[in-house]
Protein backbone atom coordinates (compact mmCIF):
# COMPACT_ATOMS: atom_id res chain seq x y z
CA UNK A 1 0.00 0.00 0.00
CA UNK A 2 1.46 3.67 -0.76
CA UNK A 3 0.47 5.81 2.44
CA UNK A 4 -1.81 8.55 1.55
CA UNK A 5 0.65 10.85 3.53
CA UNK A 6 2.63 12.00 0.41
CA UNK A 7 2.50 12.47 -2.82
CA UNK A 8 4.08 10.73 -5.66
CA UNK A 9 5.67 10.99 -9.08
CA UNK A 10 5.42 8.84 -12.37
CA UNK A 11 9.04 8.23 -11.96
CA UNK A 12 8.55 6.57 -8.92
CA UNK A 13 9.38 9.05 -6.39
CA UNK A 14 7.73 9.99 -3.30
CA UNK A 15 7.54 13.61 -1.34
CA UNK A 16 6.29 14.39 1.91
CA UNK A 17 5.76 17.88 3.43
CA UNK A 18 7.00 17.78 6.82
CA UNK A 19 6.54 21.48 8.41
CA UNK A 20 8.57 24.46 8.37
CA UNK A 21 9.26 24.01 4.40
CA UNK A 22 11.01 20.73 4.62
CA UNK A 23 10.11 17.86 2.22
CA UNK A 24 11.01 14.33 2.52
CA UNK A 25 11.99 12.73 -0.84
CA UNK A 26 12.31 8.62 -1.12
CA UNK A 27 11.60 6.25 -3.70
CA UNK A 28 8.55 4.01 -3.84
CA UNK A 29 7.84 0.23 -2.65
CA UNK A 30 6.93 -0.43 -6.34
CA UNK A 31 10.32 0.93 -7.78
CA UNK A 32 12.10 -0.99 -4.99
CA UNK A 33 10.19 -4.13 -5.35
CA UNK A 34 11.19 -3.79 -9.60
CA UNK A 35 14.80 -3.00 -9.03
CA UNK A 36 15.67 -5.77 -6.56
CA UNK A 37 18.40 -5.63 -4.59
CA UNK A 38 19.80 -2.10 -3.90
CA UNK A 39 23.53 -1.93 -3.60
CA UNK A 40 24.66 1.82 -4.11
CA UNK A 41 23.12 5.41 -4.30
CA UNK A 42 25.21 8.15 -6.18
CA UNK A 43 23.30 11.06 -4.37
CA UNK A 44 24.39 15.07 -4.26
CA UNK A 45 25.22 16.45 -0.85
CA UNK A 46 23.22 18.86 1.74
CA UNK A 47 24.08 22.20 0.60
CA UNK A 48 23.21 21.30 -2.98
CA UNK A 49 20.00 21.48 -4.72
CA UNK A 50 17.44 19.97 -6.78
CA UNK A 51 15.07 20.79 -9.49
CA UNK A 52 11.77 19.13 -10.31
CA UNK A 53 11.71 16.62 -12.13
CA UNK A 54 15.60 17.00 -13.04
CA UNK A 55 18.22 13.81 -12.82
CA UNK A 56 20.08 14.07 -9.05
CA UNK A 57 21.58 10.69 -8.55
CA UNK A 58 21.75 6.77 -9.28
CA UNK A 59 20.56 4.12 -7.81
CA UNK A 60 22.61 0.96 -8.98
CA UNK A 61 20.75 -2.26 -8.14
CA UNK A 62 21.80 -5.74 -8.42
CA UNK A 63 19.89 -6.00 -11.90
CA UNK A 64 20.39 -2.34 -13.04
CA UNK A 65 21.12 1.00 -12.81
CA UNK A 66 18.46 4.08 -12.74
CA UNK A 67 18.37 7.84 -12.98
CA UNK A 68 16.53 9.24 -9.65
CA UNK A 69 14.15 12.39 -10.19
CA UNK A 70 13.06 15.25 -8.04
CA UNK A 71 9.61 15.24 -6.94
CA UNK A 72 10.10 19.11 -6.17
CA UNK A 73 12.97 21.47 -6.60
CA UNK A 74 14.82 22.60 -3.47
CA UNK A 75 17.96 22.98 -1.07
CA UNK A 76 19.16 19.91 0.33
CA UNK A 77 18.88 19.72 4.08
CA UNK A 78 19.76 16.51 5.01
CA UNK A 79 21.35 13.10 2.77
CA UNK A 80 20.22 9.51 4.49
CA UNK A 81 23.32 8.82 6.24
CA UNK A 82 22.42 5.25 6.90
CA UNK A 83 22.28 4.67 2.79
CA UNK A 84 25.73 5.45 2.06
CA UNK A 85 26.59 2.47 4.52
CA UNK A 86 23.39 0.16 4.15
CA UNK A 87 22.05 1.05 0.85
CA UNK A 88 19.69 -2.10 1.70
CA UNK A 89 17.63 -0.20 4.32
CA UNK A 90 15.52 1.25 1.09
CA UNK A 91 14.44 -2.72 0.50
CA UNK A 92 14.10 -3.17 3.83
CA UNK A 93 11.93 0.37 4.35
CA UNK A 94 11.13 2.63 0.89
CA UNK A 95 8.66 4.72 3.22
CA UNK A 96 10.62 5.73 6.28
CA UNK A 97 14.04 4.14 6.96
CA UNK A 98 15.19 4.13 3.61
CA UNK A 99 13.93 8.05 2.52
CA UNK A 100 16.80 9.32 0.48
CA UNK A 101 16.50 13.66 0.82
CA UNK A 102 15.10 16.13 3.37
CA UNK A 103 15.00 19.19 1.07
CA UNK A 104 13.47 23.02 1.76
CA UNK A 105 11.01 23.28 -0.43
CA UNK A 106 11.25 25.82 -3.13
CA UNK A 107 7.61 26.26 -4.43
CA UNK A 108 4.34 24.52 -2.89
CA UNK A 109 2.76 24.79 -6.07
CA UNK A 110 4.59 22.23 -7.41
CA UNK A 111 3.43 19.71 -5.50
CA UNK A 112 0.42 20.24 -7.43
CA UNK A 113 1.87 18.36 -10.55
CA UNK A 114 2.73 15.20 -8.16
CA UNK A 115 0.13 12.82 -7.87
CA UNK A 116 -1.95 11.18 -4.57
CA UNK A 117 -1.56 7.98 -3.48
CA UNK A 118 -4.92 6.61 -4.96
CA UNK A 119 -3.67 8.18 -8.53
CA UNK A 120 -0.26 6.66 -7.50
CA UNK A 121 -1.64 2.93 -7.21
CA UNK A 122 -3.43 3.25 -10.43
CA UNK A 123 -0.67 4.39 -12.41
CA UNK A 124 1.64 1.23 -10.86
CA UNK A 125 -1.53 -1.56 -10.85
CA UNK A 126 -2.38 -1.43 -14.33
CA UNK B 1 9.04 -13.88 -32.54
CA UNK B 2 6.01 -13.53 -30.45
CA UNK B 3 5.72 -17.02 -29.20
CA UNK B 4 4.07 -18.13 -26.05
CA UNK B 5 6.88 -18.58 -23.32
CA UNK B 6 7.47 -21.88 -22.76
CA UNK B 7 6.82 -23.23 -19.36
CA UNK B 8 8.85 -25.45 -17.36
CA UNK B 9 7.84 -28.59 -14.94
CA UNK B 10 8.55 -26.70 -12.33
CA UNK B 11 6.40 -23.56 -13.36
CA UNK B 12 3.39 -23.82 -10.38
CA UNK B 13 5.95 -24.71 -7.99
CA UNK B 14 7.99 -21.56 -8.53
CA UNK B 15 4.63 -19.71 -8.92
CA UNK B 16 3.82 -21.04 -5.53
CA UNK B 17 6.77 -19.79 -4.02
CA UNK B 18 6.38 -16.39 -5.09
CA UNK B 19 8.89 -16.42 -7.60
CA UNK B 20 9.69 -13.26 -9.79
CA UNK B 21 8.99 -14.56 -13.53
CA UNK B 22 10.70 -13.25 -16.62
CA UNK B 23 10.93 -14.14 -20.08
CA UNK B 24 14.18 -15.87 -21.03
CA UNK B 25 15.16 -17.54 -24.17
CA UNK B 26 11.78 -18.32 -24.79
CA UNK B 27 10.93 -19.25 -21.21
CA UNK B 28 9.28 -18.10 -18.55
CA UNK B 29 11.65 -18.26 -15.75
CA UNK B 30 12.57 -17.35 -12.32
CA UNK B 31 14.99 -14.37 -11.65
CA UNK B 32 14.49 -14.16 -7.83
CA UNK B 33 12.59 -15.80 -5.46
CA UNK B 34 13.35 -13.82 -2.12
CA UNK B 35 16.81 -11.51 -3.95
CA UNK B 36 19.31 -12.02 -5.91
CA UNK B 37 21.93 -11.42 -3.12
CA UNK B 38 20.37 -13.78 -0.59
CA UNK B 39 19.90 -16.94 -2.73
CA UNK B 40 23.59 -15.64 -3.76
CA UNK B 41 24.79 -16.11 -0.26
CA UNK B 42 22.81 -18.99 0.57
CA UNK B 43 24.47 -20.98 -2.34
CA UNK B 44 27.89 -20.27 -0.79
CA UNK B 45 27.11 -20.83 2.73
CA UNK B 46 24.71 -23.27 2.50
CA UNK B 47 22.82 -24.39 -0.55
CA UNK B 48 20.56 -23.29 -3.46
CA UNK B 49 18.55 -24.68 -5.76
CA UNK B 50 18.04 -23.61 -9.55
CA UNK B 51 15.55 -24.58 -12.12
CA UNK B 52 17.70 -24.97 -15.01
CA UNK B 53 14.95 -26.91 -17.14
CA UNK B 54 15.33 -24.61 -19.99
CA UNK B 55 18.53 -25.95 -21.14
CA UNK B 56 18.73 -27.78 -24.17
CA UNK B 57 18.82 -31.55 -23.58
CA UNK B 58 20.16 -33.61 -26.46
CA UNK B 59 20.86 -37.42 -26.74
CA UNK B 60 22.86 -39.12 -29.54
CA UNK B 61 23.70 -42.46 -30.25
CA UNK B 62 24.90 -44.39 -32.98
CA UNK B 63 28.46 -45.56 -33.89
CA UNK B 64 29.17 -42.42 -35.34
CA UNK B 65 28.16 -40.27 -32.31
CA UNK B 66 31.40 -40.31 -31.50
CA UNK B 67 33.48 -39.02 -34.51
CA UNK B 68 30.30 -36.46 -34.98
CA UNK B 69 30.92 -34.83 -31.15
CA UNK B 70 34.78 -34.98 -31.40
CA UNK B 71 34.32 -33.21 -34.89
CA UNK B 72 31.78 -30.59 -33.32
CA UNK B 73 33.20 -29.96 -30.04
CA UNK B 74 36.58 -28.35 -28.96
CA UNK B 75 37.58 -30.67 -25.80
CA UNK B 76 38.23 -34.35 -26.09
CA UNK B 77 35.74 -37.27 -26.95
CA UNK B 78 37.16 -40.25 -27.40
CA UNK B 79 39.34 -40.58 -24.15
CA UNK B 80 36.35 -39.76 -21.82
CA UNK B 81 35.11 -42.60 -20.07
CA UNK B 82 31.66 -43.21 -19.99
CA UNK B 83 30.24 -41.97 -16.64
CA UNK B 84 31.83 -39.05 -16.73
CA UNK B 85 30.99 -35.55 -18.02
CA UNK B 86 33.30 -32.65 -19.80
CA UNK B 87 33.27 -28.58 -20.67
CA UNK B 88 33.66 -27.71 -23.84
CA UNK B 89 33.43 -25.23 -26.15
CA UNK B 90 31.24 -25.69 -30.35
CA UNK B 91 32.86 -23.50 -32.19
CA UNK B 92 31.84 -22.68 -36.06
CA UNK B 93 34.47 -22.79 -39.13
CA UNK B 94 35.83 -19.22 -38.35
CA UNK B 95 36.66 -20.53 -34.69
CA UNK B 96 33.38 -18.01 -33.57
CA UNK B 97 32.05 -19.67 -30.19
CA UNK B 98 28.48 -20.90 -31.25
CA UNK B 99 27.94 -22.35 -26.97
CA UNK B 100 29.45 -23.81 -24.32
CA UNK B 101 28.48 -26.65 -23.19
CA UNK B 102 28.72 -30.29 -21.15
CA UNK B 103 28.77 -33.40 -22.86
CA UNK B 104 28.27 -36.64 -20.81
CA UNK B 105 28.99 -40.00 -21.92
CA UNK B 106 26.72 -41.99 -21.39
CA UNK B 107 27.75 -45.34 -23.12
CA UNK B 108 30.10 -46.09 -25.51
CA UNK B 109 28.29 -44.88 -28.19
CA UNK B 110 25.40 -42.57 -26.36
CA UNK B 111 26.08 -39.02 -24.75
CA UNK B 112 23.83 -36.31 -23.50
CA UNK B 113 25.16 -32.70 -24.44
CA UNK B 114 23.55 -29.87 -22.52
CA UNK B 115 23.26 -26.73 -24.38
CA UNK B 116 22.21 -23.03 -23.21
CA UNK B 117 18.78 -22.12 -23.43
CA UNK B 118 19.23 -19.56 -25.93
CA UNK B 119 21.70 -21.64 -28.38
CA UNK B 120 19.45 -24.64 -28.36
CA UNK B 121 17.84 -24.59 -31.83
CA UNK B 122 21.59 -23.23 -33.29
CA UNK B 123 23.09 -26.39 -31.75
CA UNK B 124 20.48 -28.62 -32.83
CA UNK B 125 20.66 -27.22 -36.43
CA UNK B 126 24.24 -27.64 -36.21
CA UNK B 127 24.60 -31.19 -34.69
CA UNK B 128 21.98 -31.90 -37.50
CA UNK B 129 23.94 -30.24 -40.47
CA UNK B 130 26.89 -32.39 -39.43
CA UNK B 131 25.22 -35.19 -38.49
CA UNK B 132 24.80 -35.92 -42.49
CA UNK B 133 28.26 -36.32 -43.29
CA UNK B 134 29.11 -38.56 -40.28
CA UNK B 135 26.30 -40.70 -40.27
CA UNK B 136 24.56 -43.18 -38.35
CA UNK B 137 23.72 -41.13 -35.75
CA UNK B 138 20.37 -41.05 -33.58
CA UNK B 139 19.46 -37.62 -31.98
CA UNK B 140 17.08 -36.81 -29.90
CA UNK B 141 15.83 -33.63 -28.41
CA UNK B 142 14.71 -34.28 -24.78
CA UNK B 143 14.70 -30.91 -23.14
CA UNK B 144 10.70 -30.92 -23.15
CA UNK B 145 9.91 -34.43 -21.77
CA UNK B 146 12.87 -33.95 -18.67
CA UNK B 147 13.31 -31.57 -16.06
CA UNK B 148 17.04 -30.41 -14.80
CA UNK B 149 17.71 -29.30 -11.49
CA UNK B 150 21.07 -27.40 -9.94
CA UNK B 151 21.38 -28.20 -6.33
CA UNK B 152 24.77 -26.00 -5.68
CA UNK B 153 26.51 -25.39 -2.23
CA UNK B 154 28.23 -26.75 0.68
CA UNK B 155 25.58 -28.75 2.01
CA UNK B 156 24.36 -30.60 -1.54
CA UNK B 157 26.99 -33.19 -0.85
CA UNK B 158 25.04 -33.70 2.27
CA UNK B 159 21.88 -33.70 0.54
CA UNK B 160 22.99 -36.36 -2.51
CA UNK B 161 23.70 -38.75 0.68
CA UNK B 162 20.28 -38.42 2.31
CA UNK B 163 18.91 -38.88 -1.15
CA UNK B 164 20.90 -41.15 -2.72
CA UNK B 165 20.85 -44.04 0.39
CA UNK B 166 22.51 -47.24 -1.09
CA UNK B 167 23.79 -45.45 -4.16
CA UNK B 168 27.19 -43.56 -4.48
CA UNK B 169 27.26 -39.91 -5.15
CA UNK B 170 29.33 -39.09 -8.33
CA UNK B 171 32.74 -37.19 -7.67
CA UNK B 172 33.29 -34.35 -9.70
CA UNK B 173 32.45 -34.37 -13.53
CA UNK B 174 31.00 -37.93 -13.10
CA UNK B 175 27.72 -38.82 -12.87
CA UNK B 176 25.17 -41.96 -12.15
CA UNK B 177 22.12 -43.12 -12.89
CA UNK B 178 20.40 -43.22 -9.57
CA UNK B 179 16.72 -43.98 -8.10
CA UNK B 180 15.33 -41.07 -5.57
CA UNK B 181 12.20 -42.14 -4.09
CA UNK B 182 10.63 -44.60 -6.89
CA UNK B 183 12.10 -42.01 -9.98
CA UNK B 184 15.19 -42.66 -12.04
CA UNK B 185 17.64 -39.74 -12.34
CA UNK B 186 20.79 -38.98 -13.59
CA UNK B 187 22.83 -37.29 -10.92
CA UNK B 188 26.11 -35.31 -12.43
CA UNK B 189 28.55 -33.65 -9.90
CA UNK B 190 28.52 -30.24 -12.40
CA UNK B 191 26.95 -26.71 -12.39
CA UNK B 192 27.57 -23.05 -12.80
CA UNK B 193 28.17 -21.50 -9.69
CA UNK B 194 31.98 -22.29 -8.35
CA UNK B 195 30.38 -24.30 -5.66
CA UNK B 196 30.41 -28.33 -5.19
CA UNK B 197 27.02 -29.17 -6.28
CA UNK B 198 24.99 -31.99 -8.31
CA UNK B 199 22.79 -31.39 -11.41
CA UNK B 200 19.67 -33.47 -11.33
CA UNK B 201 18.29 -34.80 -14.97
CA UNK B 202 14.54 -36.77 -14.56
CA UNK B 203 11.57 -37.07 -16.61
CA UNK B 204 9.27 -34.08 -16.56
CA UNK B 205 6.67 -35.91 -14.12
CA UNK B 206 9.00 -36.57 -11.35
CA UNK B 207 10.35 -33.08 -11.17
CA UNK B 208 7.64 -31.37 -8.36
CA UNK B 209 8.72 -34.40 -5.83
CA UNK B 210 12.60 -34.16 -6.04
CA UNK B 211 12.30 -29.89 -6.26
CA UNK B 212 10.34 -30.28 -3.16
CA UNK B 213 12.08 -33.10 -1.36
CA UNK B 214 15.44 -30.51 -1.90
CA UNK B 215 13.22 -27.87 -0.38
CA UNK B 216 12.65 -29.72 2.22
CA UNK B 217 16.09 -30.87 3.52
CA UNK B 218 16.24 -27.15 3.60
CA UNK B 219 17.60 -26.13 -0.49
CA UNK B 220 16.78 -22.15 -1.22
CA UNK B 221 15.02 -21.79 -4.25
CA UNK B 222 17.58 -19.54 -6.25
CA UNK B 223 16.56 -18.02 -9.84
CA UNK B 224 18.40 -17.07 -13.24
CA UNK B 225 19.59 -13.36 -11.09
CA UNK B 226 21.57 -15.33 -8.42
CA UNK B 227 23.09 -18.12 -11.12
CA UNK B 228 24.48 -14.86 -13.15
CA UNK B 229 26.05 -13.44 -9.97
CA UNK B 230 27.26 -16.93 -8.95
CA UNK B 231 28.69 -17.88 -12.05
CA UNK B 232 30.51 -14.53 -12.73
CA UNK B 233 32.32 -14.83 -9.13
CA UNK B 234 33.73 -18.21 -9.99
CA UNK B 235 35.12 -16.31 -13.79
CA UNK B 236 32.97 -18.62 -15.75
CA UNK B 237 32.13 -16.96 -18.92
CA UNK B 238 28.31 -16.47 -20.18
CA UNK B 239 27.72 -17.19 -23.92
CA UNK B 240 25.67 -14.13 -25.57
CA UNK B 241 27.80 -12.21 -22.73
CA UNK B 242 30.98 -13.03 -22.86
CA UNK B 243 32.05 -15.39 -25.61
CA UNK B 244 29.78 -15.23 -29.19
CA UNK B 245 30.40 -16.30 -32.54
CA UNK B 246 32.21 -12.83 -32.81
CA UNK B 247 35.09 -14.32 -29.97
CA UNK B 248 37.24 -17.72 -29.94
CA UNK B 249 38.43 -19.46 -27.05
CA UNK B 250 42.00 -18.38 -27.53
CA UNK B 251 41.36 -14.83 -26.82
CA UNK B 252 38.77 -15.37 -24.41
CA UNK B 253 41.15 -17.46 -22.31
CA UNK B 254 39.39 -21.04 -22.65
CA UNK B 255 41.86 -23.11 -24.02
CA UNK B 256 42.15 -24.89 -21.82
CA UNK B 257 38.86 -26.71 -23.29
CA UNK B 258 40.91 -27.04 -26.46
CA UNK B 259 41.78 -30.04 -27.86
CA UNK B 260 45.35 -28.95 -30.42
CA UNK B 261 45.66 -32.36 -31.22
CA UNK B 262 42.46 -33.16 -32.84
CA UNK B 263 40.90 -32.28 -36.21
CA UNK B 264 37.60 -30.17 -35.09
CA UNK B 265 35.14 -27.53 -36.65
CA UNK B 266 36.96 -24.17 -36.31
CA UNK B 267 40.13 -26.08 -35.95
CA UNK B 268 41.99 -24.48 -39.22
CA UNK B 269 40.83 -21.21 -37.77
CA UNK B 270 41.91 -21.36 -34.33
CA UNK B 271 45.30 -22.19 -35.13
CA UNK B 272 45.87 -19.47 -37.20
CA UNK B 273 44.39 -17.39 -34.30
CA UNK B 274 47.07 -18.87 -32.01
CA UNK B 275 49.58 -18.14 -34.19
CA UNK B 276 49.60 -14.76 -34.76
CA UNK B 277 48.63 -14.11 -31.52
CA UNK B 278 45.20 -12.58 -30.18
CA UNK B 279 44.06 -9.49 -30.72
CA UNK B 280 42.64 -9.22 -27.04
CA UNK B 281 42.00 -11.01 -24.16
CA UNK B 282 39.31 -11.94 -22.00
CA UNK B 283 40.27 -10.17 -18.28
CA UNK B 284 38.72 -9.78 -15.09
CA UNK B 285 39.02 -6.72 -13.42
CA UNK B 286 37.83 -5.08 -9.80
CA UNK B 287 36.59 -1.75 -9.70
CA UNK B 288 37.50 0.75 -7.24
CA UNK B 289 34.30 2.47 -5.51
CA UNK B 290 30.82 1.53 -5.59
CA UNK B 291 29.28 2.20 -9.30
CA UNK B 292 29.29 -1.15 -11.19
CA UNK B 293 30.49 -1.92 -14.39
CA UNK B 294 27.74 -3.47 -16.63
CA UNK B 295 28.75 -4.92 -20.52
CA UNK B 296 28.62 -2.57 -23.06
CA UNK B 297 30.88 0.06 -20.65
CA UNK B 298 34.05 1.53 -22.33
CA UNK B 299 37.28 0.18 -20.84
CA UNK B 300 40.64 2.81 -21.47
CA UNK B 301 43.66 2.81 -20.61
CA UNK B 302 45.24 4.90 -18.14
CA UNK B 303 45.41 7.48 -20.56
CA UNK B 304 41.83 7.53 -20.98
CA UNK B 305 42.64 5.48 -24.76
CA UNK B 306 39.79 2.97 -25.94
CA UNK B 307 41.06 -0.24 -25.28
CA UNK B 308 38.06 -2.31 -24.87
CA UNK B 309 34.51 -3.14 -23.69
CA UNK B 310 33.22 -4.72 -20.27
CA UNK B 311 31.08 -7.68 -21.20
CA UNK B 312 29.76 -8.87 -17.96
CA UNK B 313 29.68 -7.09 -14.69
CA UNK B 314 28.13 -6.55 -11.46
CA UNK B 315 28.14 -6.61 -7.61
CA UNK B 316 29.98 -9.53 -5.94
CA UNK B 317 28.66 -10.23 -2.52
CA UNK B 318 31.04 -13.24 -1.62
CA UNK B 319 33.92 -10.39 -2.23
CA UNK B 320 31.90 -7.46 -1.23
CA UNK B 321 32.83 -5.24 -4.32
CA UNK B 322 31.78 -5.01 -8.08
CA UNK B 323 33.83 -7.26 -10.37
CA UNK B 324 33.55 -7.73 -14.09
CA UNK B 325 35.15 -9.25 -17.24
CA UNK B 326 35.73 -7.19 -20.60
CA UNK B 327 38.01 -7.89 -23.84
CA UNK B 328 40.84 -5.59 -23.20
CA UNK B 329 44.37 -5.06 -25.63
CA UNK B 330 46.73 -8.64 -24.55
CA UNK B 331 49.61 -5.77 -22.84
CA UNK B 332 46.98 -4.69 -20.59
CA UNK B 333 45.48 -8.16 -19.41
CA UNK B 334 47.63 -8.91 -17.16
CA UNK B 335 46.78 -8.86 -13.20
CA UNK B 336 47.75 -5.90 -11.31
CA UNK B 337 47.30 -3.87 -14.74
CA UNK B 338 45.41 -0.61 -14.05
CA UNK B 339 42.53 -0.16 -16.42
CA UNK B 340 39.53 2.72 -16.70
CA UNK B 341 35.84 1.93 -16.85
CA UNK B 342 33.70 4.52 -18.31
CA UNK B 343 30.81 4.18 -16.22
CA UNK B 344 28.60 6.36 -17.45
CA UNK B 345 30.98 9.14 -18.38
CA UNK B 346 32.51 8.44 -14.74
CA UNK B 347 36.48 7.61 -15.35
CA UNK B 348 36.41 4.63 -12.13
CA UNK B 349 39.64 2.84 -12.12
CA UNK B 350 39.70 -0.97 -12.03
CA UNK B 351 42.26 -3.35 -11.54
CA UNK B 352 42.99 -6.92 -13.26
CA UNK B 353 42.73 -9.96 -11.40
CA UNK B 354 43.32 -13.49 -11.54
CA UNK B 355 40.04 -15.37 -12.39
CA UNK B 356 38.25 -17.01 -11.18
CA UNK B 357 37.36 -13.81 -8.33
CA UNK B 358 35.86 -16.45 -6.42
CA UNK B 359 37.48 -19.88 -5.57
CA UNK B 360 35.83 -22.24 -2.78
CA UNK B 361 39.30 -23.89 -2.62
CA UNK B 362 40.89 -20.08 -1.63
CA UNK B 363 37.99 -18.84 0.66
CA UNK B 364 37.08 -21.48 2.45
CA UNK B 365 40.28 -23.77 3.49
Amino acid sequence: MNPDDRRYTKEHEWVKVEGDGKARIGITAYAVEELGDVVYFELPNAGESVSQAQKFGEVESVKAVSDLFAPVSGEILEVNPELSNRPEAVNEDPWEKGWLLVVRLQDDAELGGTMSAQEYSDLTST
Amino acid sequence: MNAPLKRTPLFASHEALGARLVPFAGWEMPIQYQGILAEARAVRSASGIFDVSHMGRFFLQGSAATALLEWVVTNGVSDLEPGRARYTLLCNEAGGILDDAIFYRLEENQYLLVANAANTQTIWNWLQHWTRRFGEVEMADRTNETAMIACQGPDASGFLETLLGADVAPRPFRFAQVDIGGAPVMVARTGYTGEDGFEAILDAEQAVGLWARLLGLGAVPCGLGARDVLRLEAGLPLHGNDIDTETNPVEAGLERFVRWDKDFCGAEALRRAKEEGPRRLLAGFRVDGRNIPRPGYDIQNIDGRRVGTATSGGYSPSLDTNIGLGYVDPALATPDTTLVIDIRGRSIEAQVVALPFYSRRRMKP
